[in-house]
């Protein structure tokens, strides 16, 4: 098991490669330039992992919802109706799941349809194979390690 | 010979199965779960390495051990054992800590119970991985993901020294 801080080792990585470049081209401007390059990226891998689709599916509301859209496109109106909460509670989910990118919105006429995005959510399938190769990778030292014991 | 490790979600979305099998017999199985010199060897996968602390495997008991990444940063780790029954299954609670065995609590506690079993080959594990609810779940296959993310570059660092 590991952490979320398993983010680290790419902003050291970036920092490590400008060090090489800097002693390779001595170029203190290119320098700065990269460790502002290295801390934008950094700052959009966060930004990324802020809003992913595991966020999307670990609120009830959120999950009930997508079942909602993945029947039809609804209007957010159409969609509140089916919960007790408020249209503001309802509008902020819908948020959370549009920055998830789980759900998309077409206009049609003076109304906003949502429906579920699909491909994004095939993601959540991606997690269980890296799940899996983990506890592969896993079993087959323990297979090696066995075959000394 | 390989064998295939088999994971299945249940439809509630707060358990997750996996099942694997061995070719070496059960006691020696067990051995590997259940002493710190032999979890060292496997139970990180590459190129994480599992650094034991301590292991006290009673019942009361835990094990206290971080993962360490390439870089040199360290995930660390606690696993109460809550029941143990000798050569056939355990049960335990796993989740972060800091160094010192600290629980650090913005993160989801899981559930192992463990079933080993003899099989006309070898043995197989069984292995169930509970939460609490589904939100916790969902925080862990968030991690999953991420989890693979570091992996990844791991092998990226392995790419770059054979360059």
């Amino acid at each position: 098991m590991f952490d979320s801080r398993g983010l680290k080792p790419l902003a050291f990585k970036i920092k490590r490669w400008n060090g090489s470049d800097l002693a390779a081209k001595k170029n203190e401007n290119k320098f700065v330039q990269l460790i502002d390059c290295a801390y934008i990226c950094n700052q959009s891998v966060a930004n990324n992992m802020r809003r992913d689709i595991y966020q999307a599916i670990a609120d009830p509301t959120r999950r009930a919802i997508l079942t909602l859209l993945a029947v039809h496109a609804m209007t957010p109106n159409a969609l509140a109706e089916h919960f007790n909460s408020t249209r503001q509670a309802v509008s902020k989910h819908i948020q959370i799941l549009a920055e998830c990118e789980a759900v998309s919105q077409k206009q049609n006429g003076r109304e906003i349809y949502y429906h579920v995005n699909a491909n994004k959510m095939k993601e959540i399938d991606k997690w269980l194979d890296t799940f899996r190769k983990m506890w592969e990778d896993r079993f087959n030292q323990l297979d090696d390690l066995l075959s000394d014991l | 010979m390989t064998h295939e490790t088999k994971i299945l979600k249940d439809a509630n979305n707060r358990q997750l199965n996996i099942t694997r099998e061995f070719s070496a017999p059960v006691e020696k199985v067990w051995k590997a779960w259940t002493e710190a010199e032999l979890l060292d060897k496997w139970w990180a996968p590459k190129p994480w390495k599992t650094v034991t602390k301590s292991l006290d495997f009673k019942v009361g008991g835990f094990w206290l051990y971080c993962m360490a990444g390439p870089n040199g940063d360290k995930a660390w780790c606690r696993v109460d054992f809550t029941a143990i029954t000798p050569g056939k299954s355990f049960d335990a609670t796993a989740g972060f800590c800091d160094e010192n065995g600290n629980a650090d609590k913005s993160f989801p506690p899981m559930y192992w119970h463990n079933v080993f079993s003899a099989t006309a080959t070898g043995s197989k594990v069984d292995i169930e991985l509970s939460f609490d609810n589904e939100a916790d779940m969902a925080q862990i296959v968030g991690m999953g993901f991420k989890e693979g993310f570091t992996m990844g570059l791991g092998n990226l660092d392995e790419l770059l020294a054979s360059q």
